[in-house]
């Protein structure tokens, strides 16, 4: 494993009475992607205008590039951190051109060939000699992009820079942004609130809720293994059912399986609606409630003998009358909390 | 998700940085001082209690309400109509009557009272037409009626205009909710309608008022004894100067309480577009558009039309007798020297008071903000009179220079220039100094290239307003100008004291002619804007 390159350590920072940023430790290794999710007003934008510069931290020390920036007495300017910062609504210059805007962080020679390097890399060939105000939305959101860019950042800090575009140009520039950071090995660290964009764009996931990082890892690692309840019912849908571990045995109201655990008595157990399987001749009786047709898949909530509700994601052909009777089992892992 | 840190982030992040709070503090300080002074000149005064009360003053005090309250209903009365016309009809020509009803402000009210008197005064045009005649007597025009009409034909544009834009931001929606719930159209107009365009009436209606009670030329002109030409008189010609000031302080009292009261009528209602927004309906005029043609067509005839051919007829009148012109050269070029001095020191003291109130709201913001603003209501007289007696008591190197002249513009009319800056401050994305810093710039590079290229278009407006204003402003120019310094204001006053008309209309044209200048530029960009 390569040595961090931003790396926080216990990172606090108040507004007021309210704790935005509550004793944050993070780390994001060179050339990596790393997504801070959480809900609104959790603290991630706070946590990255203060990676920046643009605050400054009450506790904690902050390093970019093995150098220490903010805590501890000091506190590099935000001019001096060469972070590239990317905003929800752009920022562009309004007085200035698509080209003196991408300029503006440039110094030395062969401004004028570098930036059509960079029009022509992010499909903004030709639009140089336009304001900002005669762009689309896209359009604008990569002249943020190259303006960062073009001043030569170590890392690109992006606070939800897709949020403002409407779903199929977000998809599109999200790819193009990803293919971009990715050709330039650029340390990148984005907030979002979207759980798709973080989980498809990035290689490292932080859940960060009421100023505090509840967990961080791949992808993969967090939808699948949630560190808390919080983090689970957060990401995804996910079900809780009440249930007892005993001699390294679950019981619980789908049966009886093996306790990937260390707990014992009773717990909670956390099952993903795709984890679950409709079937009418094994399992749990249920009655269908209601069902949420997406398109791709179908999530339908069954009642269980207990009175418990429980969602359960379904193939979009299959059909099922609400009111109808059919059978619930387990089609996979289930994760276990204290209770 | 209402809350976002945008909204949390604001009034903590970054203290202000120390040198422009030192700066907006000590602004504010400086704005304060002529009030500060008054009381204090004011309480050295032991008979204070007696000057006040006295019957003499409460005659005064009355006399000048009156007309401030008369003057303040004429406008709106005049405003109403016009506003609605130009705003909400298909009244032919809209844009060029917006424009011609905005520009009787280029007319100083003390040249709109010259004018009255040139032409229906004693030895005016009109009597002089008449003598063959035998008429040798015309209806007194000095007095309360004829200030009246003097200040309301040249003042009226500051209801109209911010009655206009208020008409314009009308929601039809609101005025289809009232029909729809019953309402008759006029109904509708009343009692959905009106209340909406209150702020508006307010807001222009206190300007009014505050011109009316800070008028001095129009006033001593027509030889109406209100508050201001009772000061001036008791300072030129009484010895003892305390009673001066302990009725330039009442003055400011009166003023400030009209403030008061205008803020007491917003009430808690808050107005506010909504995103969607339903543009108002034209109203078709059909047979209308007759008479209301003729109303606009008089009311720029007897604003503009009138006064500027009265000035002409005296200025050739003037000629013809061999009278020259010459000497207003030098009066042109000081009035706008001194003028443009005033808008770039108030652009200069207005810049760090807004940065302080929109990038770092706080206690001392507030207090800055409010503190600058005190201007706004002061009258000219009072003002100038407070630095006059500071000058003379403690700062005599600086008294009757062009300095202190220029400081007691901008005490009167930064306000002007702060609401400019401000608004154009709110507009700034602060974002994009955020981006500019990321990007490898420090504070004073983001400055000068990232927020003050922004700010030009409102800077350049607000020092537009303040030269406009400065160069029309006759009292504090007559109290504080440096001895043998003579501006365009000072000598029509001359002049017209002496019934001089002839010799007044030159620098009165003159006057017109420069101040039309920054009026149309403000005018037509208030127009572009929407």
């Amino acid at each position: 494993m390569s040595e961090a390159f931003v790396q926080c350590a216990g990172v606090t920072k108040r507004f007021g009475n309210t704790t935005a940023v509550d004793d944050v430790s993070l780390e994001v290794e060179r050339g990596q992607t790393l997504a801070l999710l959480g809900p609104s007003g959790c603290g991630k934008t706070t946590l990255l205008r203060l990676i920046s510069g643009l605050e400054r931290p009450d506790a904690g020390t902050i390093s970019i590039g093995g150098v220490q920036v903010a805590g501890g007495g000091k506190n590099v300017a935000p001019e001096k951190r060469r972070v590239g910062m990317v905003f929800q609504d752009y920022a562009l210059f309004p007085h200035l051109s698509v080209r003196d805007n991408i300029a503006f962080g440039m110094s030395g020679n062969g401004r004028k060939e570098r930036v059509d390097g960079l029009l022509a890399g992010t499909g903004l060939a030709g639009l140089g000699s336009r304001m900002p105000q005669e762009l689309s939305g896209g359009q604008q959101q990569r002249v943020a992009l190259a303006r960062s860019l073009a001043a030569g950042p170590s890392v690109m800090l992006l606070d939800e820079p897709f949020s403002n575009l409407d779903p199929e140009l977000r998809h599109r520039l999200r790819e193009a942004g990803r293919a971009i950071l990715a050709s330039l090995q650029m340390t990148a660290i984005f907030v979002s609130h979207d759980q798709e964009e973080a989980l498809s764009l990035s290689g490292r996931l932080a859940i960060m809720m009421n100023g505090r990082i509840e967990q961080v890892g791949s992808p993969s690692e967090v939808y699948n293994h949630p560190a808390t309840r919080t983090v689970a019912s957060f990401l995804g849908d996910a079900n809780f059912l009440p249930g007892e571990c005993r001699d390294g045995r679950l019981q619980f109201e789908l049966g009886s399986v093996a306790a990937k655990s260390d707990l014992t008595g009773a717990v909670d157990v956390m099952v993903r609606p795709e984890r679950l399987k409709l079937d009418s001749k094994a399992g749990v009786p249920v009655e269908i409630v209601h069902a949420d047709y997406f398109g791709h898949d179908q999530l339908a909530t069954v009642r269980l003998p207990s009175g418990d509700a429980v969602k359960v994601r379904l193939q979009p052909g299959r059909h099922f009358e609400i009111g109808s009777r059919t059978s619930l089992s387990l089609a996979g892992d289930v994760v276990l909390f204290p209770a | 998700m209402a809350l976002t840190f945008g909204a949390l982030r604001r009034p903590h992040t970054f203290r202000a940085p120390p040198i422009v709070a030192v700066l907006a503090a000590g602004v504010g300080a400086a704005m304060l001082l002529p009030l500060v002074y008054l009381v204090i000149r004011a309480s050295d005064n032991g008979a204070i209690v007696e000057t006040l009360t006295r019957g003499s003053t409460v005659d005064t005090l009355i006399r000048t309400c009156l007309l401030a309250a008369a003057v303040t209903a004429a406008a709106i009365m005049i405003s109403l109509p016009a506003a609605w016309l130009t705003a909400r009809t298909d009244l032919p020509f809209r844009g060029v009557w917006s424009v011609l009803f905005s520009l009787p402000l280029v007319f100083p009210s003390y040249v709109g009272a010259f004018v009255l008197v040139a032409a229906l005064g004693p030895r005016g045009i009109v009597q002089n037409w008449l003598e063959p005649l035998g008429v040798d007597r015309l209806p007194d025009i000095y007095g309360f009626w004829g200030a009246w009409l003097a200040i309301t034909l040249f003042t009226f544009p500051y209801v109209l205009i911010p009655l206009r834009a208020a008409m314009r931001g009308l929601d039809q929606s609101m005025d289809d909710a009232a029909r729809s719930l019953g309402a008759s159209p006029l109904g509708a107009f009343v009692r959905v309608t009106l209340p909406q365009l209150r702020p508006a009436l307010a807001a222009g209606g206190l300007l009014v008022a505050l011109y009316t009670l800070s008028d001095f030329g129009a006033v001593s002109i027509l030889r109406f004894d209100s508050l201001t030409r009772v000061i001036f008189i008791q300072y030129k010609s009484a010895f003892d100067r305390s009673e001066a000031a302990s009725l330039a302080l009442l003055l400011a009292g009166v003023a400030l309480a009209a403030v008061w009261i205008e803020s007491m009528t917003r009430g808690k209602a808050r107005y506010h577009s909504q995103a969607v927004r339903r543009t108002p309906k034209v109203v078709r005029l059909g047979r209308w558009r007759w008479p209301a043609l003729a109303f606009c067509v008089s009311l720029v005839m007897i604003s503009l039309v009138l006064p500027a051919s009265v000035l002409v007829y005296w200025l050739v009148r003037g000629l013809d007798a061999g009278q020259s012109v010459s000497f207003v050269g030098s009066a042109a070029v000081n009035s706008v020297q001194v003028s443009v001095l005033a808008a770039i020191a108030a652009i200069v003291f207005a810049l760090p008071v807004a940065v302080l109130s929109v990038r770092h709201p706080g206690f001392l913001s507030r207090l800055t903000e409010r503190a600058s603003y005190t201007g706004f209501a002061l009258p000219g007289i009072s003002i100038a009179l407070a630095l006059v007696f500071f000058g003379a008591n403690y700062a005599p190197w600086i008294y009757q220079t062009l300095p202190l002249l220029v400081f007691a513009y901008v005490v009167r009319f930064m306000p002007q220039a702060l609401g400019a800056s401000r608004s154009s401050l709110l507009q700034t994305n602060p974002k994009t100094e955020e981006a500019a810093r990321g990007l490898g710039k420090g504070r004073v590079t983001v400055f000068t290239r990232i927020t003050l290229p922004q700010l030009l278009p409102g800077l350049s407006t607000g020092g537009l307003l303040v030269f406009l204003t400065a160069i029309k402003e006759l009292p504090a120019t007559l109290l504080l100008s440096p001895i043998g310094f003579s501006t365009l204001a000072t000598q029509i006053w001359a002049s017209t004291n002496e019934a001089m008309f002839a010799r007044a209309a030159a620098p009165a044209i003159l006057l017109v002619l420069v101040a039309a200048i920054p009026t149309t530029i403000v005018v037509l960009r208030e127009q572009r804007a929407r």
